[in-house]
């Protein structure tokens, strides 16, 4: 495992006090938190701000971390998770992939129920239900259009017994969404039912799409003269194509809407594709003599209009 | 993996449409009702219904609850500031949806 520098992620110098640990951490906290962020990486960059603050703000961990550096754990190993640990495992429908659900919820069930204070029933009779069961689910935007199926293995390391679920996703599903499964929660007591499994769906982050809210958006590269005389080409959607129209005089930036292209629903989003010009390298005879072609052929001054402030 | 076929479970989105009793929203989100009835104070979730045995919760109150605890766990933020967090960032969605709409006008 690499070697993260807790100081360097919080931006702080190694003898730093508490106060600026904790005032570099909201900083960074209020940046890149995933609920409230718009940066593509928050979730990760988020994650590791906090495992750095969880760290450096402990007097004892950070002692430790100063002195043992990365193997700062193990030399404090005895330390154990005081709480139910589930770990859930899923892997999508092509079987490609598994990834850990590491972020679980804890799951206790049945505390009241069980506490059976002053035996004078020593057999009493108890009607719960089950406490329901959360557990995060990560798919992909395109598991979101069509709707997929995903296996789901609920496991325990305390010892409990593993369930194996085949889960049907259904299309149209948005991140921070909750998806029921009802009853396969934990069982309930006596003729209590049983409680339900709860998914809380994200999105993996993707290589070309972004998500916001039902609205989904392509940056889509074109050439100069794509730009400037109007062209045609093939966009990929999440699910399936189309021929996009780019109108003559396109500038950079520009953005196309997609009516009802975007997630799927009873209001379904929309698609946006945002041009990117990218220029053509002048890396050989031939192209820079079309760059001086222009040149000389067009009146261009792009700082004519810069600062006015029309 | 087992070989024997697995029975697939149709899962039910908790979408803007479902309903959730005040116990459903409990159960679901490990929250006791005092919890509930302290986010509904705030306006952290508005129940439909006048009476909380009437209440009723859509699937938004359930992402709402979650998103505020871990504004508060997070962020240090209270209940008030994380009521106040999730509707301007709202807010702020549905700005950006109206801006977007009116810069992409050409279809």
């Amino acid at each position: 495992m690499a070697f993260k520098d807790y100081y360097q992620i919080l931006g702080v110098a190694r003898d730093a006090t508490d106060k600026d640990i904790k005032r570099a951490y909201h900083r960074l906290a209020r940046k890149f938190h995933p609920d409230v962020s718009k940066e593509t990486d928050a979730e990760s960059r988020f994650k590791e701000v906090k495992e750095a603050y969880d760290v450096l703000h402990d007097a004892q961990k950070r002692e430790a971390y100063d002195q043992y550096g990365a193997d700062w754990q193990a030399a404090q190993q005895a330390e154990a998770q005081g709480f139910h640990h589930y770990q859930y495992q899923g892997n999508n429908s092509a079987g490609e992939q598994p990834f850990d659900f590491d972020d679980i919820f804890q799951s206790m069930f049945g505390g009241r129920a069980r506490t059976q204070s002053g035996g004078r029933h020593s057999r009493a009779h108890f009607d719960f239900p089950g406490e329901d069961l959360r557990a995060r689910i990560q798919i992909d935007l395109e598991d979101s259009y069509r709707g997929t199926t995903r296996t789901i293995t609920l496991g325990s390391d305390s010892g409990g017994q593993a369930r194996t679920l085949n889960v049907r996703i259904p299309r149209g599903v948005m991140p921070g969404q909750h998806i029921r499964l009802a009853g396969q929660g934990n069982p309930g007591m006596g003729s209590g039912a049983n409680g339900d499994l709860l998914l809380e769906v994200s999105f993996r982050p993707h290589p070309l799409y972004r998500v916001e809210g039902r609205d989904v958006y392509l940056t889509l590269p074109v050439a100069p003269w794509e730009a400037a005389l109007g062209a045609s080409v093939t966009v990929p959607l999440p699910e399936g194509s189309i021929d996009l129209k780019i109108p003559a005089n396109s500038a950079n930036g520009r953005r196309l809407r997609l009516k009802g292209k975007g997630i799927p629903g009873k209001v379904p989003g929309d698609f946006y594709v945002e041009l990117s010009v990218v220029l053509p390298a002048a890396n050989s005879t031939a192209a820079k003599q079309a760059y001086n072609t222009f040149k000389e052929t067009l009146d261009f001054d792009p700082r004519a209009n810069w600062g006015s402030r029309a | 993996m087992s070989k024997e076929l697995l029975t697939l479970y149709a899962a039910e989105v908790l979408d803007e449409h479902c309903k959730l009793t005040l116990a459903q929203l409990c159960r679901a989100s490990h929250l006791a009702p005092e919890q509930i009835f302290e986010l509904v104070e705030y306006g952290v979730v508005e129940p439909y219904g006048k009476r909380p045995t009437h209440w009723r919760f859509s699937g938004v109150a359930l992402t709402r609850i979650h998103r505020a605890r871990r504004l508060e766990q997070d962020l240090g933020l209270n209940t008030a500031g994380a009521a106040l967090a999730l509707d301007l960032l709202d807010e702020l969605q549905q700005l950006r949806a109206r801006i977007r709409r009116l810069e992409g006008q050409d279809d």
